[in-house]
């Protein structure tokens, strides 16, 4: 089985965000990016169904340059190779311009599987996988918790919202994109690691790709939400908060 | 402008962010000096058209068919896609729900037209509309609008709007148009098998008017205990946020948002919760909301009426003390 498995970098958990002036996006020097935490399931479900089937996965991501780190780390935990797509302003493309890149840069690969996480925690438009299958005419099936497949089909348990689950069937090719928990993804093991310095990743420029970037809709600023509800802010020692968090919790909210 | 509100149900069921984003469906209509069409998809759902039909728009269209039974995201982009293109409305509104995200950006590429989903808010300023959504998990909001010709689509995210808000008609009922869509079975390549629900539920935390509830900020399994024991001297249950669950530290049936329970209790305690939007969507109609943080950006503070900036592992053992010592 060819498997494709897109994988995105966005800023670290922990980073502190700086919106840069105008709030055209964040500040990016000074802080750490990692892979996408949704991606990491997709791609530890990539990695499971080759090492069931046979095959390979190609790890692919688009941004600037040092979203090779992303895919290094792909390699490291078992992927065979990768595809980046180089666009140091990826932040400004719509969903459907970063989908359409995507599809004309992987359509002559012919993935039997594309794997991607259940959107990004960045961005999160949530939309790539849907547009990816739109785009190069495959079914697809979203927020999926288990993948098996037999006989050039696959039966998906998707979930639903609030405890629901559906059993669904889809032929291969597909894109699938995957819930978070779907498994336990793996670390990458030195010998993993060391290997992955031979592994190739080929390197798209998205602007030779020749998709225009004839956007549908347009981020005008990011900013710090404003408040829907005024928080107290209880200071002093934990002692102390936890003392003035029980008074107001029983004698202003009277909760307790 | 002209609006089209696509609304969802199930085995003729509502999933009720439907109402919330008519609520909102009718405000833009209003505004924008519009109108105001709301769509029923499926099999067997004409007792659903006439009652939307009841609210203040202008028609509802009933769109049946056999392949419409159960959804599929071909058979719904395809017929929807029809509908779109014979009504030629300037913007398409959807409640953002899992099933949305399924075929909702679909409908919108095979259109080529883009999708602004998740949105939280909008606003009407100088005769344009502008979509409010959440990135950086809530961290953030960004003002989104659409780029090129209608039709626009754009989805809201559940908890934005009030249902409750969603006017009835003051004169009579919208008339109901039943359309007829062209989708062969060969063009639908999902197969949808049964539907199913797999924890026990043997707790509601629904019932429950105090949740104590975890996030990742508890680090290792074994700090859970400090947290339950919390839960029990409130007279409370203990919840949690989704990496909790996924991580197995406490059961699938305890995972409050949007792919878990929606609860509102008079106390909603949050513990080392970020409040990603997708928990928050599960809990921010809670009475009160008192979150402990180590991080003051957390967006669980947008939500929270008191909030403590600190080490949870510190403040959670002085409230347990402070507890036992009350009693």
């Amino acid at each position: 089985m060819k498997i494709g498995v897109c994988v995105k970098q966005v800023p670290a958990k922990d980073a502190p965000l700086a919106i840069v002036d105008g709030g055209a996006w964040i500040r990016e020097s000074d802080i750490g990016f990692e892979t996408n935490e949704p991606d990491t399931y997709a791609l530890e479900e990539a990695l499971r169904l080759k090492e069931k089937h046979g095959g390979e996965v190609v790890a692919i991501s688009m941004g600037p340059e040092r979203a090779k780190q992303t895919i290094k780390e792909a390699l490291a935990k078992g992927a065979e190779r990768g595809i980046h797509i180089a666009d140091s302003e990826f932040y400004k493309l719509d969903p459907l311009t970063s989908a359409r890149s995507l599809a004309v840069a992987i359509q002559n690969e012919n993935f039997d599987l594309i794997l991607t996480g259940l959107q990004s925690d960045d961005q999160g438009f949530g939309q790539t996988g849907v547009l990816l299958a739109e785009l190069l005419g495959r079914p697809h099936a979203t927020i999926i918790m288990s993948i098996e497949v037999t006989d050039g089909r696959m039966k998906l348990k998707r979930e639903l919202e609030a405890g629901w689950f559906q059993w669904v069937e889809l032929p291969l090719p597909a894109v699938i994109t995957i819930q978070s928990g779907i498994n336990k993804p793996r670390y990458a093991t030195l010998k993993g690691i060391m290997a992955a310095k031979k592994k190739e990743i080929a390197t798209i420029d998205r602007a030779s790709l020749g998709v225009p970037d004839s956007r549908t809709e347009q981020v005008e600023r990011i900013y710090v939400p404003q408040k829907s509800k005024k928080t107290e802010f209880i200071t002093g020692s934990p002692k102390e908060t936890a003392a003035k968090l029980l008074e107001k919790l029983r004698h202003e909210a009277r909760v307790l | 402008m002209k609006i089209v509100l696509i609304t969802e149900q199930r085995d003729a069921k509502w999933n009720k962010v439907s109402f919330e984003t008519l609520a909102a469906a009718q405000q833009i209509a209003q505004q924008t000096k519009g109108s105001l069409t709301g769509v029923v998809v499926g099999k067997g759902v004409a007792a659903l058209a006439d009652e939307l039909a009841a609210y203040q728009l202008d028609e509802v269209l009933l769109v049946e068919h056999d392949l419409l039974a159960a959804y599929t995201p071909d058979g719904f982009s395809i017929s929807l896609r029809e509908v779109v293109e014979r009504t030629k409305p300037d913007l398409v509104l959807l409640p953002h729900t899992y099933q949305v995200r399924d075929f909702a950006p679909k409908l919108a590429a095979s259109m080529q037209k883009g999708m602004i989903g998740d949105c939280i808010a909008y606003r009407h300023e100088n005769g344009r509309l502008i979509f409010v959504r959440q990135m950086f998990q809530g961290r953030t909001a960004a003002d989104v609008v659409f780029v090129g010709d209608s039709p626009w689509i754009a989805s809201f995210q559940a908890g934005a709007f009030r249902a409750d808000l969603a006017a009835k008609s003051a004169s009579g009922k919208a008339p109901v148009k039943s359309v007829s869509v062209d989708i062969k079975p060969e063009q639908i390549r999902t197969k949808p098998l049964e539907l199913f629900r797999e924890a026990k539920q043997a707790v509601d935390l629904t019932q429950a008017p105090i949740l104590v509830s975890v996030g990742r900020g508890i680090k290792a399994p074994e700090n859970i205990a400090m947290a339950e024991k919390l839960a029990k001297l409130m007279g409370g249950e203990i919840s949690a946020s989704r990496p909790i669950c996924d991580e197995g530290w406490l059961p699938m049936e305890r995972q409050i948002g949007s792919s878990g329970q929606t609860v509102a209790p008079k106390l909603y305690l949050a513990l080392g919760i970020s409040g990603a939007i997708q928990h928050v969507v599960g809990m921010k109609g809670s009475r009160t909301i008192a979150a402990i943080n180590k991080d003051a950006n957390a967006p669980i503070f947008e939500v929270a009426d008191y909030g403590i900036v600190g080490d949870l592992f510190e403040v959670v053992p002085a409230l347990i003390e402070e507890l036992e010592k009350g009693s």
